[in-house]
């Protein structure tokens, strides 16, 4: 703080700012979905070429949508700091940064609702 | 950009590729990869959601040569980018800095990612008595 000239302060540029925030969010996502696409893969596996019937009945049950649903947070939000990262690494152009930014974004909200809404259909019948 | 035809450091076409750039490198395009099939995810949770003629096309879809070819490589990118994860963990509680540790983290990350892969698809396919 008080090292930074009244000007680099005004601009708000230089400091981690929410850096930390960033990177301990992707840390504590990862912690989670440790067990989380352990037990996604392994009922994969035993789903593999199940109908219908069995698939919903799967995702219906506290036990397919609980976890299914922490899968998608905990994977979309994680998978939304990794690919910030990724635009801000690789476009330069700023206008575009920002318009790819904010789509990440909003599409990781709009995904993140479907997918949940979808178990919660599932879940709670028609 | 002013600095647009400056050249880049390191030098990535005259490097030579390492065990270790590899494997990083491979840790953020699997996880670019994943992303996709987050997306795919959500749709075939919509495609259940919504009955059973959605859902056989959805599993008509992901059944096809170019399903499978999807979900093999998705498959492979879970368990990379999951094995991967865990060793940047283990660095990030300060452990394994070392460069013949790295090396050693670095081959195990890729032997388990294979066995999984290959372990899971051998049971998909074969262990249930399908």
């Amino acid at each position: 703080m008080g090292m930074r000239t009244a000007i680099g302060r005004v601009r708000g540029l230089g400091s981690a700012k929410t850096g930390a925030e960033h990177w301990w969010m992707q840390r504590v996502t990862s912690v989670a979905l440790i067990p989380l696409t352990l037990w996604f893969t392994a009922s994969l596996v035993s789903l593999a070429g199940a109908d219908f019937e069995t698939a919903y009945l799967w995702v219906a049950s506290p036990a397919g949508a609980v976890p299914m649903i922490l899968l998608l947070v905990a994977g979309l939000w994680h998978g939304k700091l990794g690919l910030q990262v990724v635009i801000e690494d690789y476009i330069h152009a700023e206008g575009l940064k920002v318009a790819l930014l904010m789509l990440l974004t909003l599409a990781t909200v709009a995904l993140g609702a479907a997918g949940v809404f979808a178990v919660s259909k599932i879940s709670f019948g028609e | 950009m002013a600095s647009a035809q400056r050249p880049l450091s390191p030098h990535l076409q005259i490097y030579k590729p390492q065990l270790t750039s590899v494997l990083s490198i491979a840790h953020r395009m699997t996880g670019v990869i994943l992303s996709g099939g987050a997306v795919a995810l959500v749709f075939w949770l919509l495609a259940l959601a919504s009955g059973p003629n959605a859902f056989e096309l959805a599993q008509a879809i992901a059944g096809s040569w170019f399903g499978y070819l999807c979900l093999f490589v998705w498959s492979f990118c879970l368990f990379y980018h999951l094995a991967n994860g865990i060793r940047h963990m283990v660095w990030d509680m300060g452990y394994g800095f070392e460069i013949p540790q790295v090396y050693v983290s670095g081959w195990i990350v890729v032997g388990a990612s294979v066995a999984l892969t290959i372990l899971a698809w051998i049971v998909g396919l074969y262990g249930l008595g399908r």
